[in-house]
C-alpha cells in the first residue's frame, strides 16, 4: 500500500504517487462496474422475458428493511466522507474514529441484510434448497437466483471493504504512524463504489411493481 | 553476462518466486506459458492424428470432445491471452517508456501466482477426466448434460480472468504514470499503445466473463434454469455474455501482435513507421469496435434480424482500422532499405496470413454467407490464421526480436529464418485445406466425417507435423543460445526504442541514469 512519507521525499514525488494509486483504483472500479453492470443488464433482460413473475417475486422482499439499510448504507458514505476530510485536514485525529463509524455502519448493513437472508429461507423462497416453496414457478425461482446472487456479491463486496476498512483503522491504533492520505481516499473510493452499487439494486430488486399498463 | 544484470542479481529459487522486478516476472511467464502451449499443442497434434482416417482409430468419440476442449481452453486462456502481453510486454514496457518497474510490482508478481492457481485448477480438470463441452461452455449442454469435469474449468478460467484484469491495470496505470521525461504520448512506441488498448479491454470484458462463468457454475450446481430454456432460462443470454468477452478477447490476442509488428518493421526496413498517428489510433478504435460486434457469433442462434443486420454492419466497420495497419506496414516498407533478419520474416509472414485471417473474417460477418460457412472448418480455419497465423507467429517474432535484450546472447540467424520458413509453410498446409472443408460444408468438432474429406484431412494433418517443427526449432536454438550464444551489445539490430539504449540484459533498476527522451519514436530516416 502507498503510504506518506512526507518528511523523506519530496512534495512532488508524493503527489505523482497519490496520482498513480488513485488511477489505479480508478481502472479497477470501471473493471468492477462492468462486473455488476453486466449482472444488472442481465437480469433486467431476463426481467423483460417475465415481467409478471418477477412482480410477484419482488413483492415477497422486505421493502422496509432494504429501505433502512438503503439509508445506513448512505450514512456510512456520509461518515466515510468525513473520513477523507478529515485525513486531509491537518487536525487528523477524526479519520480513525470516522472509519470505524464507516465500518460499524456497514457491519449494521449486513446483519440487517442477513436477517432478511433468514426471513427468506424462512418462507422457503431460497430456490436451490430441496424445502423451497413449491409453488414457486421457475420465473419466480430465476427472480430470487439473481437477487441472492446480485445482493451476495454486493454483500461480499461490503464485507471485505469492513475488512480493509478496519485494517486501515489498525495502522493508527498499532502503530506510531499516521493513517497515510492516500489510504484513506483510496478506500474511501471503493466504499462509494460499493454504495453506489446498491443504489442501483434496490430500486431494481425492491421496487419493482410489474409491467406498467 | 555484465555483472549489474538483473540475472546475475539475486538468482536462487526463493529470490526468482518472490521477485517483483517486472523482467523477471516476464520470464516466469514466459516458462508457464510455453509450458501450457506444450500441453494445448498436444491436444490439438492428438486432434490432428485421430483426423487422418474417416473413422474412430485412436479415441473415441468421448475422447476426441474432451482433446479439442482441452486444446481450445488451453490456448485461449493460458497461452494466447498471456503470451505476448504478460511475457514480452511485462519485459519490454517499462523499458520503452524509461520506467524502472510497472506501476505496482507487487500486484504484477500477485497476477502471476493468480495465473498459476487458475492454471493448476484448469489441469486438475484435465487430469481427473477432462471438459467435453467446447471452450465456449455453451448452455444447456454445460450446465445440465455434460458430465464432465465443467465446475473446475470454471474455477480455474475465473482465475485466469483475475490475473488479466490485474495485469491490465498495471499497464494502464504505468503508461500513464511512469513514462520518462520527453516521452509524451506522440512518441510513445507502437507496441505500448496496442498494449494499452489491449489492456483496455483485459479491463472492462474480462469481468462479463468472470459473471458469465459464474452463473453457469450457480446453474450447474443448483439445477436453476438462469440459461436453460427447459428451466425457464434463456440460452441466448449466455450467449450474449460469452461472447460479449470473447471477441474483444480475440482482440486481446491479436493487438499485442499488432504491436510487435510496428516495432520489428521499422527496425528492419530502417523507415519511420508511416502514418504514426493512424496506427497508434487504430489500436484504440479496435478495441472501441471491438465492444460492439459480438452479435455476429450468433446469427444463426435465433437473434433478432435486426440485430443481425447491425452486428454485420459493426463487423465490418472494425475491419476499417486493422486495414489501416496492414495498409500502414506496407507503406513502411515501400522504400526501405529491408533487410530479411529472422524476427522480419515472423513479422511478414504475420502479415500474410493476418490479411488472409481479416478478410475471410468478412466472409463470416456476412449474414448470408455466415449461414452456410456458421460452424464450419471455415471458421475454424479463420480464428487460427488469425490467432496462430497472426499471434503465435508474433510471439514468436518479438521472442526473436527481444531475446538479445532478454539474455544478452545472440543466436544464429540462419536457424529463425528457417524456423520462420517452417513455421509459415506447415501453417498453411495445415490450415488452408481447412478453409476447402468448410466451404464444402464440414463442420467443425466432429470426430468421424465422410471419407471424401480425407485427403483434405491428411495435407492438413501432415502441415500440422511440419508446423510443430517449426516451433520445436527455436525453442531448441534459444535454449543454446541461452546458454552458449554468443554475447550481445546494447543494440544488435540497431533499433531506435529506449529499451535498446540500456546494457544487455538491463540491470535490475533498467536504466543507469534516469533517460530524457528528447527524439520522436522510429527514428530511421536519415
Amino acid at each position: 500500500m502507498i503510504g506518506d512519507k512526507k518528511r523523506t521525499e519530496s512534495a512532488e514525488t508524493y503527489r505523482r504517487r497519490r496520482w498513480t494509486a488513485h488511477l489505479g483504483l480508478w481502472v479497477f472500479l470501471g473493471s468492477e462496474a462492468m462486473l455488476f453492470g453486466s449482472l444488472a443488464l442481465g437480469f433486467i433482460g431476463l426481467r423483460m422475458l417475465y415481467p409478471e413473475p418477477f412482480a410477484v417475486a419482488s413483492a415477497h422482499l422486505k421493502t422496509a428493511l432494504g429501505t433502512l439499510n438503503t439509508a445506513i448504507l448512505l450514512t456510512s458514505s456520509l461518515t466515510m466522507a468525513l473520513a477523507v476530510h478529515a485525513a486531509r485536514g491537518t487536525r487528523r485525529v477524526g479519520a480513525p474514529l470516522f472509519l470505524f463509524g464507516t465500518a460499524a455502519l456497514g457491519v449494521l448493513f449486513l446483519t440487517i441484510k442477513g436477517y432478511e437472508y433468514y426471513q427468506e429461507y424462512h418462507d422457503h423462497l431460497v430456490p436451490w434448497w430441496s424445502a423451497r416453496d413449491p409453488a414457486l414457478s421457475p420465473p419466480v425461482q430465476l427472480f430470487f437466483v439473481c437477487y441472492f446472487f446480485l445482493t451476495g456479491a454486493h454483500a461480499l463486496h461490503l464485507l471485505l471493504g469492513i475488512i480493509i476498512v478496519l485494517m486501515v483503522c489498525s495502522i493508527d491504533t498499532f502503530s506510531a504512524l499516521r493513517i497515510p492520505t492516500v489510504t484513506v481516499e483510496c478506500v474511501g473510493l471503493y466504499w462509494h463504489f460499493v454504495d453506489i452499487v446498491w443504489i442501483f439494486l434496490f430500486p431494481l430488486l425492491y421496487l419493482y411493481g410489474g409491467p406498467s399498463q | 553476462m555484465n555483472e549489474a544484470s538483473y540475472l546475475a542479481e539475486g538468482g536462487t529459487l526463493r529470490q526468482w518466486l518472490t521477485t517483483t522486478d517486472h523482467k523477471k516476472i516476464g520470464i516466469l511467464y514466459l516458462f508457464s506459458v510455453t509450458f501450457f502451449f506444450l500441453v494445448g499443442g498436444a491436444a490439438a497434434a492428438l486432434v490432428r492424428t485421430e483426423l487422418l482416417f474417416p473413422d474412430a482409430y485412436l479415441v473415441t468419440s468421448e475422447g476426441y470432445n474432451r482433446l479439442f476442449t482441452l486444446h481450445g481452453i488451453i490456448m485461449v486462456w493460458f497461452f494466447l491471452i498471456p503470451s505476448i502481453p504478460n511475457t514480452i510486454g511485462n519485459f519490454v514496457i517499462p523499458l520503452m517508456i524509461g520506467a524502472p518497474d510497472l506501476a505496482f510490482p507487487r500486484l504484477n508478481l500477485a497476477s502471476w501466482y493468480i495465473f498459476l492457481g487458475g492454471g493448476c485448477f484448469t489441469l486438475w480438470a484435465v487430469i481427473s477426466g477432462g471438459i467435453d463441452t467446447g471452450w465456449t461452455f455453451y448452455t444447456p449442454f454445460s450446465t445440465r448434460f455434460s458430465e464432465s469435469r465443467v465446475l473446475l474449468a470454471l474455477i480455474g478460467i475465473v482465475f485466469a480472468g483475475f490475473s488479466s484484469v490485474l495485469t491490465g491495470l498495471n499497464f494502464i496505470v504505468t503508461t500513464h504514470r511512469l513514462r520518462a521525461p520527453g516521452m509524451t504520448w506522440s512518441r510513445l512506441p507502437l507496441f505500448v499503445w496496442s498494449h494499452y488498448a489491449t489492456s483496455v479491454i483485459l479491463v472492462l470484458a474480462t469481468p462479463v466473463l468472470t459473471l458469465g462463468l459464474v452463473l453457469v457454475g450457480i446453474e450447474r450446481v443448483s439445477g436453476i434454469g438462469i440459461f436453460d430454456p427447459k428451466l425457464g432460462g434463456d440460452p441466448l443470454l449466455f450467449e450474449h455474455i460469452f461472447w460479449f468477452y470473447s471477441h474483444p478477447a480475440v482482440y486481446i490476442m491479436v493487438l499485442p501482435a499488432m504491436g510487435v509488428v510496428s516495432e520489428i518493421i521499422t527496425c528492419f526496413a530502417r523507415r519511420r513507421i508511416f502514418g504514426y498517428t493512424f496506427v497508434a489510433l487504430s489500436s484504440l478504435a479496435i478495441a472501441g469496435i471491438g465492444f460492439l460486434v459480438w452479435g455476429h457469433h450468433m446469427f444463426v442462434s435465433g437473434q433478432s434480424l435486426y440485430a443481425g443486420l447491425a452486428f454485420s454492419l459493426l463487423s465490418y466497420l472494425v475491419a476499417i482500422p486493422s486495414a489501416i495497419k496492414v495498409f500502414n506496414w506496407s507503406l513502411t516498407l515501400y522504400k526501405g532499405e529491408i533487410y530479411l533478419s529472422g524476427p522480419m520474416l515472423y513479422v511478414l509472414s504475420f502479415i500474410g496470413l493476418f490479411t488472409i485471417g481479416g478478410l475471410t473474417g468478412l466472409f463470416l460477418a456476412a449474414l448470408a454467407v455466415d449461414v452456410h460457412v456458421h460452424d464450419t472448418y471455415f471458421v475454424v480455419a479463420h480464428f487460427h490464421y488469425i490467432m496462430v497465423g497472426g499471434t503465435v507467429t508474433a510471439y514468436f517474432g518479438a521472442l526473436h526480436f527481444w531475446w538479445p535484450k532478454i539474455t544478452g546472447r545472440l543466436y544464429p540467424d540462419r536457424f529463425a529464418k528457417w524456423a520462420a520458413l517452417a513455421i509459415f509453410v506447415g501453417f498453411n498446409m495445415t490450415f488452408f485445406p481447412q478453409f476447402l472443408m468448410g466451404y464444402q460444408g464440414h463442420p467443425r468438432r466432429y470426430h468421424l466425417y465422410p471419407p471424401e474429406f480425407q485427403t483434405l484431412h491428411v495435407v492438413s494433418t501432415l502441415g500440422a507435423a511440419v508446423l510443430a517443427i517449426g516451433y520445436f526449432l527455436p525453442m531448441s536454438y534459444l535454449l543454446w543460445s541461452f546458454f552458449r550464444g554468443p554475447r550481445s551489445g546494447p543494440n544488435p539490430w540497431g533499433a531506435s526504442g529506449l529499451e535498446w539504449k540500456t546494457t544487455s540484459p538491463p540491470p535490475t533498476h533498467n536504466f543507469h541514469e534516469q533517460p530524457r527522451v528528447t527524439w520522436e519514436a522510429y527514428t530511421y530516416d536519415r
